[in-house]
């Protein structure tokens, strides 16, 4: 214990000196801006910036690529409840009530739930990175391509349990997202697979262009069809910020989403971006009336946003204790501290103890400041809402097709965004929704790659995942979600068939 | 009157062409990477580059075009304007393994482009879960060939370094194991180091800090010395298996085109890195291997790209993989 608060000490002295701070507030406001704009990410400002830090000592240059981070995760959350269009694969569950939120004039309730239970969530999860890192690492690594399938396989029934209508309808987006995840080169064999021929399908279909499509581009084409809805969201501006027993109400949800978003971070391979997911689906289930859900329930918004900073964070442990990043941003890191001469491994710990707690620190700093900063900025967010659509809709399409095309210098992008618009718009007339298809298309890649890479390991046998305790203990929970959300829909049919 | 005009003019027209090999670099050059950064190749490159722009007076931005095991990034730099602002990094997958896993690639290493030079090469280790029997590397090649249906190796992707070094290994053992693809290194070396998979053979860069710490182990280097950063580890040659000698050399090149003068220049700004102390110690620290005067050259680079071609297509057609 005492080790603890010692290293601790050393962490916020370290963090706290005038440089280390200036980095933090650097990294958090430019995350934040690139989080707001829709198509930038994370990793390609972080690549950009990374030639600024070469003047800097380690622990600083850090600092400040992880202060984007975390900055780009509060600033998702913001397009998702003001525009419906997702920033980051963790955003999509936001988009389902906090934009509700906006259309009732609570927008400002939502952004700020938003940043409290992020605020909330990142500090706790800094604590377990602090007192429990070395032991959650051992916990992950025990989650072998069979364990993580099933894993995959429950996010899969989560996703039935998200939507607002028709079962079957969700299963079939659930499908169609899994289709699309298949678009792209085969990992075994390098085939190419549902490209149609097109050179810029080989790398497949890129989050970013789906979501934007799906969500922005499609809700700008609903908005122009119906003009007087818009008008209702420009009426009322309400309260700013939540209110007490707003707050009260997301207390419960807030602890479980940490909980969860925090324990799925560390496993590597992305396990972050099913926090929201199982979030939203427990607080729905949780809840008293879960009709509310999907219209502006404020839980499905703590939750979730609760879920995906605490993932967030501990996404930072399997990087800090073992040297290995669990993805892609985290494999910059690697790099910007390999160029910085401390190489990521598992003796950081000890051989670089200053670096290691001072990381820890600033990212309770961090966290601090994002707070800071978004709190006073959601005034003008929520004034933003006041500008005529007419002026709005142009500016949130440049916006986008400049973030689709930054993603990889490439025109085709822009023009699949459209693409998937348009389908987007088709998929709303004909009462289907998009967050089952984003939710499948996330998951279906690693679904895929995981199956095949159990298969191999236990040269070709299906029983590998049923042998396993860990796999065989998830798909049975799976199989129990299923049945629980399905049930009510058969019992309605058959009650249905009664009365006739 | 005109015939003074037409020499002046000539005269310009001869100078305009040198004029451009004299003051170049006027602005940014731009070093497309054909991997996502932090990888090895985009670390090299990033440190090699700092330097290179101290000596040439403007900045080298690194742009990551990744994809397709290097070949999308290489294919680009390739079709770039040869005007000496865009040179690439490529490395032995790209420029030797290629031809061999690509069917439809769209450039042929040894002629669509103008060797810059050698950077630092990485040596490859051959390591295993710590779980794994065999304590070194004779007990593991008779450990693979006695559990053949049952052993297991992973790799970061068909066209990766780790993909091609481990079929080299296997082919000279005769061996055939289940080959486990992932996404990357980070995954296979998760695994590795969970416990999942049995071996894997990839890059010091990415390996040494887990051979230190314990968590996975190291049964051999295959370069001619030991290195430096990992003096408990045979080499291949000590350990009793010679003829696995690869080191995933990473090298410049600018594409075919770009005027000798503007060659020159890069192949001295790198040569000036090479020998640069802090850059030799960071490039050291990560295991490198920093080639040597006689290995700096744009020639020798030329003759390797071809040898490495040659080296690497019989293996891997033999495999019948196609890369992804």
């Amino acid at each position: 214990m005492e080790d603890l608060l010692g290293n601790l000490a050393l962490g916020f002295a370290t963090a706290f000196s005038v440089q280390n701070l200036l980095l933090c507030f650097i990294g958090c406001l430019v995350g934040t801006l690139i989080g707001v704009l829709p198509g930038v990410g994370p990793i390609a400002t972080i690549a950009m910036l990374l030639p600024l830090t070469f003047k800097v000592d380690p622990t600083g240059a850090l600092i400040m690529l992880a202060g984007i981070y975390y900055g780009a995760q509060y600033g998702g959350s913001t397009t998702a409840i003001l525009v419906n269009i997702p920033g980051e694969a963790t955003s999509v569950v936001t988009t389902l009530d906090g934009h509700q939120m906006a259309r009732q004039g609570r927008a400002g309730i939502a952004l700020g739930t938003a940043a409290i239970a992020s605020f909330f969530a990142g500090t706790v999860a800094t604590v377990i990175i602090a007192a429990l890192g070395a032991p959650l690492t051992k916990l992950a690594l025990l989650f072998g391509p069979a364990e993580y399938f099933s894993l995959m396989l429950l996010g899969l029934a989560f996703a039935v349990v998200l939507a607002r209508g028709s079962v079957l309808k969700a299963v079939s987006m659930i499908v169609v997202g899994l289709l699309l995840s298949t678009v792209g080169l085969d990992l075994e064999t390098g085939e190419e697979r549902l490209t149609f021929g097109l050179q810029d399908l080989s790398d497949g279909v890129d989050f970013a262009v789906l979501a934007m499509g799906i969500f922005g581009f499609a809700e700008i084409l609903r908005n122009l069809e119906s003009p007087e809805t818009r008008d209702v969201v420009r009426g009322t501006i309400g309260r700013l910020l939540p209110s007490a027993t707003d707050l009260k109400q997301c207390v419960g949800p807030v602890v479980r989403g940490t909980s969860i978003g925090g324990l799925l971070g560390i496993l590597p391979g992305n396990g972050a971006v099913l926090g929201p997911f199982a979030s939203y689906t427990l607080e729905k289930k949780l809840a008293r009336d879960p009709s509310r859900f999907g219209r502006g329930a404020i839980e499905g918004v703590a939750g979730p946003e609760s879920a995906n900073n605490a993932g967030a964070q501990t996404a930072f442990i399997p990087l800090l204790t073992l040297g290995i990043p669990p993805n892609a941003v985290m494999a910059l890191m690697v790099g910007a501290m390999t160029i910085h001469g401390v190489i990521p491994g598992p003796q950081v710990m000890t051989k670089s103890p200053t670096l290691f707690w001072g990381m820890i620190a600033s990212m309770w700093i961090g966290n601090l400041m994002l707070l800071i900063i978004n709190l006073p900025l959601i005034g003008l967010w929520v004034r933003l809402l006041k500008v005529p659509y007419r002026l709005m809709f142009p500016t949130i399409l440049l916006f986008c097709c400049i973030g689709i095309y930054s993603i990889n210098n490439n025109p085709a992008d822009v023009l699949f965004t459209a693409f998937f618009g348009l389908a987007g718009y088709g998929l709303y007339k004909f009462d289907f929704e998009p967050a089952p298809m984003l939710l499948g298309f996330v998951l279906g890649k690693l679904l895929e790659e995981k199956f095949r890479q159990a298969l191999v390991l236990s040269r070709g046998s299906f029983m590998t995942f049923v042998e396993r305790p860990v796999s065989a203990g998830l798909l049975i929970i799976a199989l129990l979600i299923m049945v629980v959300a399905v049930l009510p829909a058969i019992r309605k049919s058959r009650e249905q068939a009664f009365q006739e | 009157m005109t015939r003074v005009l037409i020499a002046l003019a000539a005269v310009f027209g001869l100078t305009a062409g040198g004029a451009d090999a004299q003051n170049y670099p006027t602005r940014p050059i731009t070093a497309i990477v054909p991997f996502a950064a932090g990888g090895p190749t985009d670390v090299v490159t990033r440190i090699v580059g700092e330097h290179m722009a101290k000596t040439l007076g403007q900045q080298i931005v690194v742009e990551n075009v990744a994809g397709a095991g290097g070949t999308t990034g290489i294919t680009r730099g390739a079709q770039a304007k040869p005007d000496g602002y865009t040179i690439m990094t490529g490395h032995m997958g790209t420029h030797g393994a290629a031809p061999a896993l690509y069917p439809n690639l769209k450039y042929d290493p040894t002629k669509d482009f103008e060797p810059i030079g050698l950077a630092a090469g990485t040596p490859i280790l051959i390591v295993a879960k710590k779980a794994l029997p065999p304590n070194n590397l004779k007990e593991f090649v008779a450990y693979a060939k006695a559990n053949e249906k049952t052993i297991n190796q992973a790799h970061a992707g068909v066209g990766s370094v780790s993909f091609t070094t481990c079929t080299l290994l296997n082919s000279q053992l005769g061996i055939k194991p289940a080959q486990v693809a992932y996404r990357g290194t980070g995954p296979s070396l998760n695994d590795l180091v969970g416990g999942q998979v049995d071996f894997m053979c990839d890059q010091i860069v990415n390996l040494v800090e887990q051979i230190k710490a314990g968590s996975i182990k190291a049964y051999a280097i295959a370069m001619p010395e030991r290195s430096p950063a990992l003096p408990d580890v045979p080499t291949t040659t000590e350990a009793g298996l010679p003829d696995f000698q690869v080191s995933a050399w990473n090298a410049m090149f600018a594409p075919k085109g770009t005027p000798r003068e503007i060659v020159a220049k890069l192949n001295d700004a790198l040569d000036k890195a090479l020998d640069d102390a802090t850059t030799r110690k960071r490039l050291l620290d990560l295991g490198g291997v920093i080639p040597d005067k006689n290995g700096r050259t744009g020639a020798y680079l030329a003759d390797f790209v071809k040898a490495e071609v040659a080296r690497w297509t019989p293996i891997l057609k033999a495999t019948g993989a196609v890369g992804n």
